[in-house]
Order: structure tokens, then C-alpha cells, then sequence
């Protein structure tokens, strides 16, 4: 099975430590995992503010990256979304037969990290040991548009150390929304500082979710509150183990200006 | 009504001025939280709700589809039994057929029922430019009414107001609309009641001329269906000797035998209830048993217009419940006045464009830019109305209206230039040698950590303001994850 990393451009740009860590879980699960160079975006900030011309050619370079492989795997749920259920939105506008039929074929292949882990893998105990006391985010397009379910919990709850606490009014979205989160900053940040106010209540030390883009909008909040919550991908939280040990504060120097 | 909607500013400044009042968000978060629980606990009654959903869509598309013979259907059928068939292509001619059936029968005033389509074309507003004072009846619209202010949500109009609020209306400005408030009235919720119900029982009792609209129509009976709570509907709909009811064209469904899974839906979506308390039906006339002038007025007012788009269509399943506007997070702490329309929430950042077009006016522009696409709505709607998907639908229309103006917005010239980034990797691995530089830079002289320990910027002037003023911002990392994977194999060296 050739797996690719779509390890999305939020990620490759500002938290390559996801997408290291990403590599770092599937090899130690046994998979092979390659980066296919001539990815970039999946298109989903131009196609979620209603800019489909310009989305055309992004959803080229994405299919000449990614068609042939059996399956591709991303940190994002966000993005999983758009390559599953919009690219065709955006292949019927470029109006290429061509482009409706690639990403027809291209697109059911995309998994989102805890989807590939569960679905594709069939494990939920990958290894992994974090202890410290996390709560967890469902994002509303890993929740609702991808519909992951419990697969991130119980992928948590497996891992060794972790002390997961509910997080009130979980399922509420934290107002980050792409571009929403400039056109509409103030609603963004009510809505933001009610997710903060929510993860303060649990006490943990950190949020975990399984998209860095909601997570960048929490946790700049969190940081603005100096709340002293931090925040983490799910897959760096299921890359650390006792010998690779991930701790939130050791973890932050890597591949980070200093 | 003096209040209107007309002239409000685009969403992003309304909302501003709606996050900024205490007492509008303490309102909001605590009646929408209550309301989503009733919700919730109702429909998990039902096992099979989903399949329900399927239904109520199935049932609302296939009578959308052959619209232009039931409504056909329906005019027949209300001529057969009586009353008297009007079709208004807009708001101006609505509001004229009901003002000339007013004034043949001198009516100074009218009882209306709860309607969001007389709220829609202004029927009231136009009712007092002829002299003919419009009474709301409904205890939330009337309390919207009185206070000379604007519905925030289709169901609980007055959502935004307290009971401390609503005293202070009823004190102040009952008397000149009829029977004044008790001196001793106080802020208990029974006692607000029975001062609306002494006050609004002498306008039953006196009025000539009611209006309505209508939940439902169903075509090969020719029956009008109102759905409500208070009774004060059933009052308006039997007691005055003329009935004039404003429907929308998409209200129509086909069969009798149709309304039964809406009637499932409407309830438990709506206000959280199993069953509301009062279903009024009524085909034409019943000669000797309430009115005896029976009027219809169907209206279009940019309903086709939203049936020629095959996205959008859609929107024109709504029964008008309300549960996207009380489960979605934009909509509880915004409130429903920075929508600028009788129509707020999800469905109204949908319906108002729909209706009214794209490219038109910057405020309706603005609306299906204010949400999340968190779809909660979509999950909520009981006729199952993919609200994300229309609203980037009409992004793109937006979009599209000005490509071809002369002086592109910077978000125009940001999206064509990511664009140009994104379509080459080449391209995108060089902005973000550009970006890592800057990380480099804010890392050494910005003081700004995020917990843990990541450098991150602050408030920044500029474009930029628009995140950080309320959102640290992390730092970009000295080297991109393709520039480390090409830098070290991938990790294997």
C-alpha cells in the first residue's frame, strides 16, 4: 500500500512538528509513509470564501500530487473535508472532464489522521505515553462534514499516562472558521474566548485536537489570557512515547525560531 | 413597528455593536441554551428522527418541483371553497391587496396572526401609511411591537428582552395602544401575561379584519394550516368577520397526507415541544362559523428566484423553525439584529440573499460571510437544508458579482496571489523561506511566549490587527516541514 502525507499548508508553513510527528507514528506503526514534493493546499481557503476561480489551479497541483496512491493521510480534518467533499464543487467549475474525474477517484482516498488510524490501520492503542492531564476538541469539520465520531478519544484514551477530562460544551465550534476569523474577527474571538473559558474549566495542561488551524485560534487565546493551557496536535500526542518523550514544554524548541 | 431594517450596516459592524451589550448576550446564551436542550431532549424521543428528516426534505422538494401545478391546484380548490385568490409578484403588491381589502370594509385596524412574511414585505408599515393600525397579537411580537423595536429571532421575537424590560414597555406604552397595564404590575412572568392577554382580548373582540400567514398550504384540499402556541392565532383566525392570509409560494404542499411528517417536524424543531398547543386549519369559508370574506394572497417576492438556483433551492424547504438560529454559535452572541433582516441566523444569511440576489447591496453581501460553516445548522434542520453548502454557494456568487470590477479588494488580490503560491510548490516553498525569516525575527526580539514556550507575535499594527488584537499569533517556524523532509530525508539522516 503507497500512503502519502498531506501534511497541509497550515501545517507545512507553521507547525511542521505535526507533520514530524505524523511520520515518526505511521513508521512506527509500520507504514511507509511518503511526502509527495509538488503538494501544497487543498484549496479550501479559496473555496470557502467563494473564490472557485482561483481554486481550479490549486486543485490541479493537488491532484498531480496526490493521484496514485492507495491512500493519503492528513493531520486536518478541515482539509480532509474540502479533498472529500468539495473539489468536485471546484473541478465542475474548471469545467475539465478531466478534473471531475480525478478528483472522483482521488478523493475518497483521503484520510484524516485518527480516521486512517482506526479505519484504515485498525488500531486505537498505537504505543504511545503522554502524562499529562489533556482535554480534547472535536472540530466541527472532523465532527460534523468528516463525522470521525469517537475515533480521536479512543485513540487518547489508549495512550498510556494521559488523563483525558470532558470538555464542556465539547462540540461547540470555536469560531476560528478560516477566513471568518478575519472578515468577523470580533464574533471569532467571543466565540473563541467561550472555548477558552470552557478548556480553563477542565483544568488541563493541554487541548489537543486534530486540526492546528482551530487550534492556532484557541490557543492564541489561551496564550493572549496567559491561561497556561497549552495546545497540541493529536498526532503529537500520539507520536510521544517514554523513550521519545513529548513533553509539552520539551517539545516546543524543535524546528522552532529561537 | 417604527423600527426598521432598512439602512444597517454590514454584519461585521452590526455584530460589533450586538457583542458589546451585557445584557443581549446574557439573554441570548442563556433562552438559546435553554431552548437547544429542549430540543434535543424531544427529537431523542424519536428513534426514527433521521429517517423523519429524509422525509420532511423529500416531501418539501417534490412539491417545489411540480410548484407551478399545485399552486394551480390550490387556487382551484380555495375559488371551490370560497375565498378569494390573489398572486403578488412582490412585496408592493401584497401590500396593496391587503390594504384595498381593509379599506372596502373601513377597517382603521387589523388583528394580525405571528408572520414572518407580513414581517418580511412590511405589511405593517404599509397598513400605517394608509391609516390602518396592524396589532400584533402574538405576546413576544407585541412586546416587539409596543417598545418600537425589531424581531431578533423567527420564533421568540423578543428574545433579546428581559421581563424587567418588558414591564417597562407594557407601563409606558400600552395605554396609547389600548387598554393601559395595571398600576400594580410587576415583572412576574404571569402577571406580564395576563396584562397582554386583558389588552389584546379587547382588539380580538373589536377587530373586522384579521391577517395571517400560513404554515402550510396544503394544495387538493385548498387548506391553510397555522401552527402556534398562545391561542392568540385560533383567536384572530375565527373571530373577525374578514381573514386575509399573506403565503409564500413555497408554502405549498401537495396532499393532505404530506403534512403529517411536518406536522412531526415543526413541533419538536421549533419550540422543543411533542405537539403545539393550537393547529388552526381552514379551507375557504364555512358558511356561518367563522369569517365569511376569506382572502389568499399568494406572493413570490424572489421565491423563484431562489427556485432557478440549483444550489439554492433548497432554502425554500424551511418551515420556519428556528433551531439553526438557536444552535448556532454565531447567531447566540450576535443576537438576530446584526442579520439586518426579519429573517437572522443561518437560514437568513441564506434566505435573504436568495431572495433579494447577490451584487446588490453590501449588507446582504455580508451575510453568508457570517458563520463558521461549523454546520451545526445543517444538523439541526429538520428538513435537512445543507446550510454550509449554500452559503459557500453564495460566496461564490458574491465573488463572482464583482470579478469584474475595475479596482480589485485586497482580499481579491490576496486570494490571486495564494493562488499563484499554492499552484506551484516551488513557489510556496519560497514564501515560506520568506515567512521563516520573519519567525527568526519576531524568535529574537519579540518578548511574546506562547504557553510552553514558542515564540509568537502580539498585537500587531495593520492588516494583521485583525488577529492579534485579541489572539497571539505563533511565530513561523525556522524551516517548513518540506524543508526539513528535503533537508534530512524525510527524517533518515
Amino acid at each position: 500500500m503507497r500512503v502519502a502525507l498531506m501534511v497541509t499548508c497550515v501545517n507545512d508553513a507553521m507547525f511542521p512538528d505535526t507533520g514530524k510527528a505524523v511520520v515518526t507514528l505511521l513508521r512506527r506503526l509500520g507504514v511507509d509513509v511518503e511526502f509527495p514534493e509538488a503538494q501544497t493546499c487543498c484549496s479550501q481557503p479559496m473555496v470557502n470564501t467563494g473564490y472557485l476561480d482561483e481554486a481550479v489551479p490549486v486543485v490541479r497541483t493537488w491532484v498531480e500530487a496526490f493521484s496514485g496512491y492507495d491512500a493519503v493521510v492528513t493531520p486536518s480534518g478541515s482539509c480532509a473535508g474540502t479533498c472529500r467533499h468539495q473539489h468536485g464543487i471546484v473541478a465542475r467549475r474548471s469545467g475539465d472532464a478531466g478534473l471531475v474525474e480525478a478528483v472522483a477517484q482521488t478523493g475518497p482516498r483521503v484520510h484524516e489522521l485518527s480516521e486512517f488510524l482506526v479505519d484504515v490501520l485498525g488500531v486505537t492503542d498505537v504505543g504511545a505515553y503522554f502524562p499529562h492531564q489533556v482535554t480534547y476538541h472535536p472540530t466541527c469539520h472532523s465532527l460534523r462534514m468528516l463525522g470521525v465520531g469517537d475515533r480521536p478519544r479512543r485513540l487518547l484514551e489508549a495512550v498510556r499516562g494521559l488523563r483525558l477530562v470532558d470538555l464542556p460544551s465539547a462540540a461547540e465550534c470555536c469560531g476560528f472558521g478560516g477566513t471568518f476569523a478575519m472578515k468577523n474577527a470580533d464574533t471569532s474571538v467571543a466565540m473563541g474566548s467561550d472555548k477558552a473559558r470552557h478548556v480553563r474549566e477542565t483544568g488541563a495542561e493541554v487541548l489537543v485536537a486534530g486540526d492546528n488551524s482551530c487550534l492556532m485560534h484557541i490557543g492564541g487565546v489561551l496564550s493572549r489570557q496567559q491561561a497556561g493551557v497549552r495546545v497540541m496536535h493529536l498526532a503529537e500526542i500520539l507520536a510521544a512515547t517514554e523513550t521519545d518523550t513529548t513533553e509539552p514544554s520539551a517539545m516546543l524548541g524543535k524546528g522552532v525560531a529561537t | 413597528m417604527s423600527a426598521t431594517f432598512v439602512g444597517m450596516p454590514a454584519f461585521p459592524e452590526a455584530a460589533r455593536a450586538a457583542l458589546a451589550d451585557p445584557q443581549l448576550r446574557h439573554n441570548l446564551a442563556h433562552a438559546t441554551d435553554t431552548i437547544r436542550r429542549k430540543r434535543a431532549s424531544v427529537v431523542a424521543e424519536i428513534p426514527e428522527w433521521e429517517e423523519l428528516r429524509l422525509v420532511g426534505a423529500a416531501v418539501k422538494d417534490s412539491a417545489l418541483r411540480s410548484l407551478d401545478t399545485h399552486l394551480v391546484e390550490l387556487e382551484e380548490r380555495l375559488v371551490a371553497n370560497g375565498a378569494v385568490v390573489h398572486w403578488a409578484r412582490d412585496a408592493a403588491e401584497a401590500c396593496a391587496i391587503v390594504a384595498e381589502v381593509a379599506t372596502r370594509h373601513s377597517a382603521e385596524e387589523v388583528v394580525k396572526v405571528k408572520s414572518m412574511v407580513t414581517q418580511e414585505i412590511g405589511l405593517n408599515e404599509a397598513l400605517a401609511a394608509q391609516g390602518i393600525a396592524a396589532w400584533e397579537t402574538d405576546l413576544a411580537e407585541l412586546i416587539v411591537q409596543l417598545g418600537d423595536d425589531l424581531p431578533s429571532h423567527i420564533l421568540v421575537p423578543a428574545i433579546h428582552r428581559n421581563r424587567a424590560e418588558i414591564r417597562e414597555i407594557f407601563r409606558t406604552k400600552m395605554a396609547a395602544a389600548g387598554r393601559p397595564a395595571p398600576d400594580d404590575l410587576t415583572d412576574d412572568p404571569a402577571a406580564l401575561a395576563g396584562a397582554a392577554r386583558e389588552h389584546l382580548r379587547e382588539k380580538f373582540l373589536r377587530a373586522k379584519v384579521a391577517v395571517s400567514g400560513a404554515n402550510f398550504a396544503v394544495a387538493e384540499t385548498g387548506t391553510l394550516v397555522v401552527v402556534e402556541s398562545e391561542g392568540n392565532g385560533r383567536m384572530c383566525l375565527t373571530l373577525p368577520d374578514v381573514l386575509v392570509s399573506v403565503v409564500g409560494i413555497e408554502k405549498v404542499l401537495p396532499t393532505w397526507e404530506s403534512l403529517d411528517p411536518m406536522m412531526r417536524l415543526l413541533p419538536r424543531s421549533s419550540t422543543g415541544e411533542r405537539m403545539n398547543p393550537y393547529t388552526s386549519t381552514w379551507s375557504g369559508v364555512t358558511p356561518g362559523d367563522g369569517p365569511q370574506e376569506v382572502h389568499v394572497v399568494l406572493l413570490d417576492n424572489g421565491r423563484t428566484n431562489a427556485l432557478a438556483d440549483d444550489v439554492g433551492r433548497q432554502a425554500l424547504r424551511c418551515i420556519r423553525c428556528s433551531a439553526c438560529l438557536n444552535v448556532c454559535p454565531v447567531y447566540e452572541r450576535t443576537g438576530g439584529h446584526a442579520y439586518g433582516s426579519v429573517y437572522p441566523g443561518p437560514i437568513g444569511a441564506i434566505l435573504n440573499p436568495l431572495l433579494k440576489g447577490t451584487g446588490v447591496d453590501e449588507q446582504t453581501d455580508s451575510l453568508p460571510y457570517a458563520s463558521s460553516l461549523c454546520g451545526a445548522c445543517f444538523e439541526a434542520c429538520p428538513v435537512r437544508i445543507d446550510i454550509p453548502e449554500v452559503l459557500v454557494h453564495l460566496r461564490t456568487k458574491v465573488v463572482d458579482s464583482h470579478r469584474g470590477d475595475r479596482v480589485l479588494k485586497p482580499e481579491a488580490v490576496a486570494m490571486k496571489a495564494a493562488a499563484f503560491a499554492f499552484s506551484d510548490a516551488r513557489r510556496l516553498a519560497l514564501a515560506e523561506r520568506a515567512s521563516g525569516l520573519a519567525g527568526r525575527v519576531i524568535g529574537r526580539w519579540g518578548k511574546t511566549r506562547l504557553p510552553g514556550g514558542r515564540p509568537a507575535a502580539g498585537r500587531i499594527p495593520g492588516p494583521g490587527a485583525a488577529w492579534t488584537s485579541a489572539r497571539d499569533m505563533p511565530a513561523p517556524p525556522k524551516e517548513s516541514f518540506r524543508a526539513w523532509w528535503k533537508r534530512t530525508s524525510g527524517g533518515r539522516s
